[in-house]
């Protein structure tokens, strides 16, 4: 099977790509007595355009903790279906425990044969060599820059060296309670800043606070990254050695969420997750949300939760996300049949990209945002609208060692404890220490 | 192994008729009987002890190739203000610290309280031990995330409930202090009261009933009974007490991690969840194994004074 020129063709080519795997699957069940070896493991050289050797079990970890789990294991499901020869076996971990179990599991020569990360994962584990570089694998699936957002795209990269094959983007989108929207008075979702604040007094003269504010990570760091590269900051200068985000637009940008607080269209206080349950619950009205509630919101009989894009407080769009990529982690076995068969499913399972959606992901690839599989899921419609404006974490390897002072100092400031330039003058400060550290160590 | 201990207890059992009438065992039978425990505690407690002292004299990553040697460093990093690990491992030993302060008095006291209410005999006694035992089968995690719904400050229940009974409104038990260490305090007390209860509970029906009866005898009144009968006859399974909750408590980690993540700004981080960050999620583990030896250092110390303390008084 030769890589297929365009994504438009190879879309068309899925039903026949999914007959030839089921054939080649058939042809390989007659051989499930080979020993190991004599099996062609042809895939490997092919980048995983197919795989014709023995039958063989694949170990498939990741993070899926929510509805997206369920989604994954429907898809492991058909695929397993599909191809008798390779059964996958997935297994899910909370995103906090996966990092201290994958290493440790790929250096003992027990780790999985496949897995997914994020972006901001990716260099840290190539770097440690928990996971190894998959060039053969785009050029087979005949991947390119042009196919997906930049960030996305060199996100996957490590040294010049590809290590992540994206799968989604998944970002911050506008989540709103439309019985409460309908009680206040307001006929749409606002777009921005003083649409924001008009909705917010319609509230609160009903009595809503109307928009949350979470000192967690989840959502408030995610808030207050929107917001900073909408007042047009960044978080790291350009090569990734001072934390910026102590510029004014980070003030501005924090200062902004502690007058939510400050003003009363946010309680003080909120617990974790507490912004989303409100939400659910029609206490709270607005919550910058990830596209990964989607499905657990539409579960909701009552009340209704609409879906919008964020509103432009700042000059510019800026949007959170993050995107989800495949990546082999190093195998201690070497058993090049495994090796091949785990490449093959990555090549299907990115072929497969617009029926991951339903797991309420923006496909990675640009043209699948527009493609009809993914239109008609019309809830994602405004998070796919946002891409253009989505920033993603930066590549770096120990990154999160320096953002996680961030969420602390939004932490601190959101919750009252200290000003917020104080807070972020002092947590980027440590930062840029730590990105100095990390370099001398990851080089 | 077996066949060993067959063989001695053939031997041991042919003994007191032949040859030595004294001697019950071999030689060996005692280490014998020590050795399963003890391949386990050399094998997971001594051994990756020492290592860990060889990798806290490192910049280790387990995962890297080189392990550059450092030397003291990671420990006079510690203990120098501006590193890039000391305020926060301070910060957060002192959390382990106002943790372990607040939460061993109760943990001492009330199980005792309600290990000698469960020692009287009236209906329904049975139920009760379960009752106060009950919370301690269920996971950190459980008891944690529960907790954390109860005491939300804005959509919890306790809450609520003080709201409608006009006591108070939204008190954030879990996002500011000192509320967060009066809910992580008193979770870990419901949680963990009925193992220390059980414990002492046992301890009681150790006391002979002579005693009691000989005090009844010389007209003590049940103050003296408690105070010159009950506590003296406690005091080893008091020791054990105290030891184990105060070990217990420094070592608190879930329920902070959980409950408040932290909040606010870090300052219910416990030691154990920092030494976890640094060593597994910035994948520091040189840094993280000389914190986890100075915490170690700490409690040891705590444990002797400890010791030291009860058994003057039970001298004195």
């Amino acid at each position: 099977m030769n890589p297929l020129d365009t994504p438009l063709t190879r879309r068309g080519f899925l039903g026949t790509v999914g007959a030839l795997g089921g054939a080649l699957a058939l042809a390989a069940c007659g051989g499930k007595s080979t020993p190991p070896g004599t099996g062609g493991a042809t895939g490997a050289a092919a980048g995983g355009a197919s795989y014709s050797g023995p039958a063989v079990k694949l170990a498939f970890w990741n993070g899926w903790t929510g509805a997206d789990g369920d989604f994954a294991k429907q898809m492991v499901d058909q695929f397993n279906k599909a191809n008798p020869n390779v059964q996958v076996q997935m297994n899910v971990y909370q995103w906090a425990d996966f990092f201290q179990k994958l290493p440790a599991a790929v250096q003992s020569g027990n780790g999985p044969d496949v897995s997914v990360m994020h972006i901001d994962d990716i260099p840290t584990q190539a770097a440690q060599q928990v996971i190894v570089p998959i060039d053969e694998i785009a050029k087979a699936l005949n991947l390119s820059g042009s196919q997906f957002a930049p960030a996305v795209w060199n996100g996957g990269m490590y040294n010049d060296k590809r290590y992540g094959i994206p799968i989604d983007v998944h970002n911050l989108g506008l989540f709103y309670n439309q019985d409460l929207f309908d009680k206040a008075g307001i006929s749409a979702p606002p777009t921005n800043e003083s649409e924001y604040l008009d909705a917010l007094d319609k509230l609160k003269s009903k009595g809503i606070q109307g928009s949350w504010v979470s000192p967690f990570q989840f959502t408030g760091g995610f808030m207050f990254q929107s917001l900073l590269w909408q007042f047009g900051g960044d978080l790291y200068n350009s090569d990734n050695t001072q934390a910026t985000w102590d510029s004014d637009a980070g003030v501005k940008a924090l200062q902004w969420m502690v007058d939510l607080v400050n003003k009363g269209y946010s309680p003080k206080n909120v617990g974790q997750d507490a912004d989303y349950l409100a939400l659910k619950n029609s206490k709270n009205a607005m919550n910058w949300q990830g596209i990964w509630q989607v499905n657990d919101v539409n579960k909701l009989t009552s009340p209704k939760i609409g879906l919008a894009p964020l509103p432009k407080i700042g000059s510019q769009g800026g949007v959170w996300g993050n995107s989800h990529q495949f990546v082999l982690p190093r195998n201690g076995s070497n058993d090049s049949n495994k090796q091949a068969a785990a490449r093959y499913f990555i090549h299907w399972f990115t072929q497969h990209e617009a029926e991951w959606a339903q797991s309420a992901k923006v496909p990675a690839e640009t043209s699948l945002q527009q493609s009809p599989e993914f239109t008609k899921l019309t809830d994602l419609k405004p998070f796919a609208q946002e891409v253009p404006d989505v920033h993603f974490p930066p590549a770096v390897a120990g990154i999160g060692d320096a953002t996680g002072k961030l969420y602390d100092a939004i932490q601190a400031a959101v919750l009252g404890k200290s000003d917020p330039a104080g807070a972020l003058h002092s947590s980027a400060n440590t930062a840029t220490g730590i990105l100095s550290s990390n370099k001398k160590k990851y080089g | 192994m077996t066949g060993t201990v067959t063989a001695e207890r053939t031997q041991s059992q042919a003994t007191p008729v032949r040859r030595r009438p004294v001697r019950g065992h071999g030689v060996a039978t005692p280490y014998l009987f020590l050795l399963p425990y003890g391949v386990l505690f050399i094998g997971f407690m001594v051994i990756p002890a020492a290592y860990g002292i060889w990798i806290s004299l490192h910049d280790y990553d387990y995962l890297l190739p080189h392990q550059p040697w450092v030397g003291l460093q990671n420990y006079t990093d510690l203990f120098k203000s501006g590193t890039r690990d000391s305020a926060d491992f301070w910060n957060s030993m002192k959390a382990t610290g106002i943790f372990t302060l607040f939460s061993v008095p109760f943990l001492v006291v009330l199980p005792l309280g309600i290990a000698l209410l469960l020692n009287r005999a009236f209906p329904g006694r049975t139920f009760f031990r379960a009752v106060f035992f009950t919370p301690y089968v269920l996971g950190v995690a459980v008891v944690s995330v529960l907790f954390r719904f109860l005491l939300d400050p804005n959509i919890g229940v306790v809450n609520t409930y003080l709201h409608h009974l006009g006591v108070a409104r939204n008190i954030p038990w879990t996002t500011q202090l000192p509320w967060a260490w009066v809910s992580l305090v008193g979770m870990t007390v419901w949680w963990t009261l009925g193992f220390n209860a059980i414990i002492y509970l046992a301890g009681l029906q150790d006391i002979p009933r002579e005693l009691y009866e000989a005090a009844d005898v010389d007209g003590a009144t049940n103050w003296d009974k408690f105070r010159h009968v009950t506590l003296p006859g406690l005091r080893p399974v008091m020791v054990f007490v105290i030891t184990l909750t105060i070990l217990a408590s420094a070592n608190m980690f879930g329920q902070a991690l959980l409950v408040t993540n932290g909040a606010p700004a870090n300052q219910t981080r416990t030691a154990i969840m920092e030494i976890g960050q640094v060593g597994l999620r910035q994948y520091r583990q040189g840094a993280a194994a000389a914190m986890s030896y100075i915490l170690a250092v700490v409690l040891i110390l705590i444990s002797l004074i400890n010791f030291r303390l009860l058994r003057n008084r039970g001298e004195a």
